[in-house]
């Protein structure tokens, strides 16, 4: 249908966007691979030369290197078992008939739309702190002594916090995906004496597969670069140093650009190698 | 579902999911709560939830402390501004991928997507010395452009679904009516888009006012927005519950309204349409 005239005008309009995301993409990429191969530290001498592979080496070399994968791992591990988990159990519920739906819904939807400063500040003081904190009051009622939560529990305190950030987002994606599901196919399975646990595993589940994939690939991208939540409750400190917060250190506190920019991009590899699973996805459903 | 209910069921369903609900909104209603309470309530021992003397008290010192205003101001420009931006600069791209697709555009799309990718602290460094040399950090118009490229491959996305519905038969009849692509885009599709549009600017408002990389990391004293204003409140000095849930409910109230009306498009928009 489509004229010489108005494919030359749609390649005009597709322009701009493509421009600048190239510009977007290549520029700063371009300029962090100059800088991985530099030794360069702007507060210290500036630009001190050609480092070859060293800050690569440095970097994965360092003390604070694998501690800092394995935060990141445990983190986006804890933060998706919890998450995909109750967010199934969630999404069952919501999807049975009862009152006020709507209402429920938003309620639990709720969490998603509060910025992550906020949250972060306010399960810090609010909740997790020692002596002021909800949790401390709860504790107490029951004879315990209340938890340094942030101190002495940081990684479970942290894994709390982003999984209840990010709990609405899975639920809301397996309701949907859940919505979908013909539920004859239930009827005709519990008639013919299926289990409430068969039924879910065979039918519910599997249904939900892509769904629940999609939910792990996306949270898994957002999850490897959580700032934040780690910036305003512990700082790094206490074991929650993750990869992208121990870049961000080293590019902006101790401005070892040079080495900051090695880490920036194996992050970069790394979410790469998140996305190829996640594109391969989408890109299926294109072309349906 | 077509399933007959018994109404124990639909009692126990309805208290289970009630339960449930309210337990993950409690810490939203608890800051609420607490931001009308005085600075002694806020951290009194046992907490009270509801029995405590009501009070705007905590408003009214936050508005007037710290140029709150001023924060408030940066949030609404960036995210408005940045989505503004994005939607202009992708309405075209959208609209000449949805309709006049060519072998490529798929890639295109993907390609896009893969931009999304990319991490922040990657590329931070590259940004900031960007942005120094521009004279642009801690500027409203550099955080404008930042937000607005990092959000673009959403909102072209969202908006190429969104199209993708829009009957080529319509256009194809305008077109035999003679109509020009200008007159097109302007009488046909952009009525018939609005919609799309509409839920497209939602979703991106809500993410640009959230977003805490680049707005923390790139402003200080002129241009941060509020998730930088409440980042703040990390390291304070005295009471401080009551006044930091204050500022917190001004902060998330706008985003929460208007995210509880986007949820239906939030799913497909946020999967780049591989859930719907």
């Amino acid at each position: 249908m489509a004229t010489q005239h108005s494919r030359s005008a749609a390649r005009l309009m597709l322009a701009p966007a493509v421009i600048l995301l190239l510009g977007w993409m290549l520029v700063p990429l371009i300029m962090t691979l100059y800088f991985s191969f530099k030794n360069y530290l702007p507060l210290r001498g500036g630009d001190l030369g050609w480092a070859g592979f060293e800050n690569y080496t440095r970097f994965v070399t360092s003390s604070s290197f694998w501690p800092s994968v394995a935060t990141t791992l445990i983190i986006v591990g804890g933060v998706l078992f919890i998450t995909v988990i109750l967010g199934i159990f969630l999404a069952i519920l919501l999807n049975q008939p009862m009152w006020g739906q709507g209402i429920v819904r938003i309620l639990v939807i709720a969490p998603f739309f509060v910025m992550p400063t906020v949250s972060a500040l306010v399960w810090k003081n609010m909740f997790m702190d020692p002596n002021y904190g909800l949790l401390a009051y709860l504790w107490e009622f029951f004879g315990a002594t209340p938890v340094e939560w942030l101190s002495k529990a940081s990684m479970p305190s942290i894994i709390t916090i982003v999984s209840w950030q990010w709990l609405p987002f899975a639920t809301l994606i397996l309701l949907t995906a859940i919505q979908s599901l013909d539920s004859e196919q239930l009827e005709a399975a519990e008639m013919d004496g299926a289990s409430a646990t068969k039924r879910f595993a065979y039918i519910t589940l599997p249904h939900l597969g892509r769904a629940i994939t999609v939910v792990i690939l996306i949270q898994t991208i957002f999850l490897l670069s959580i700032f934040a939540e780690i910036f305003v409750t512990t700082g790094g400190a206490f074991g929650t140093k993750t990869l992208s917060y121990l870049i961000f250190q080293r590019v902006l506190e101790s401005q070892n650009v040079g080495l900051g920019s090695a880490g920036g991009v194996y992050a970069i590899i790394l979410a790469n190698i998140v996305a190829v699973f996640l594109m391969r996805i989408v890109g299926k459903n294109l072309d349906a | 579902m077509a399933r007959a209910v018994t109404p124990q069921r639909k009692i126990i369903n309805t208290a289970a999911a009630w339960a449930v609900g309210l337990a993950i909104f409690f810490p939203i209603l608890w800051t609420i709560l607490t931001s009308f309470k005085t600075e002694a309530q806020a951290i009194a021992d046992p907490p009270i939830f509801l029995g405590f003397d009501w009070t705007l008290e905590n408003y009214k010192v936050v508005m007037e402390r710290s140029d709150y205003a001023k924060y408030l101001w940066n949030s609404i420009i960036i995210a408005g501004g940045s989505t503004l931006l994005g939607v202009i600069i992708a309405v075209p791209a959208a609209w000449s991928m949805a309709f006049v697709p060519s072998r490529r555009t798929k890639d295109i799309l993907m390609w896009m997507l893969s931009t999304k990718m990319l991490p922040a602290v990657g590329v931070l460094y590259p940004i900031y010395l960007l942005f120094i040399k521009l004279g642009i950090l801690d500027s409203q118009i550099g955080l404008v452009i930042v937000l607005m490229l990092i959000n673009l491959p959403i909102i072209v996305w969202m908006l190429y679904t969104y199209f993708k519905e829009i009957p080529g038969e319509i256009l194809e009849a305008a077109r035999m009516d003679g109509a020009t692509l200008k007159e097109e885009v302007i009488y046909i599709l952009t009525p018939m888009a609005v919609p799309g549009i509409a839920s497209t600017i939602l979703l991106n408002v809500i993410l640009a006012w959230n977003e805490a990389f680049w707005t923390l990391n790139l402003t200080a004293a002129k241009a941060a927005p509020l998730t930088a204003f409440i980042a703040s409140y990390s390291s304070p000095e005295g009471l401080f519950y009551a006044k930091l849930s204050a500022a917190s409910t001004m902060a998330i109230a706008p985003i929460l309204i208007l995210g509880w009306f986007s949820q239906k498009q939030l799913v497909s928009g946020l999967t780049f349409g591989a859930v719907k």
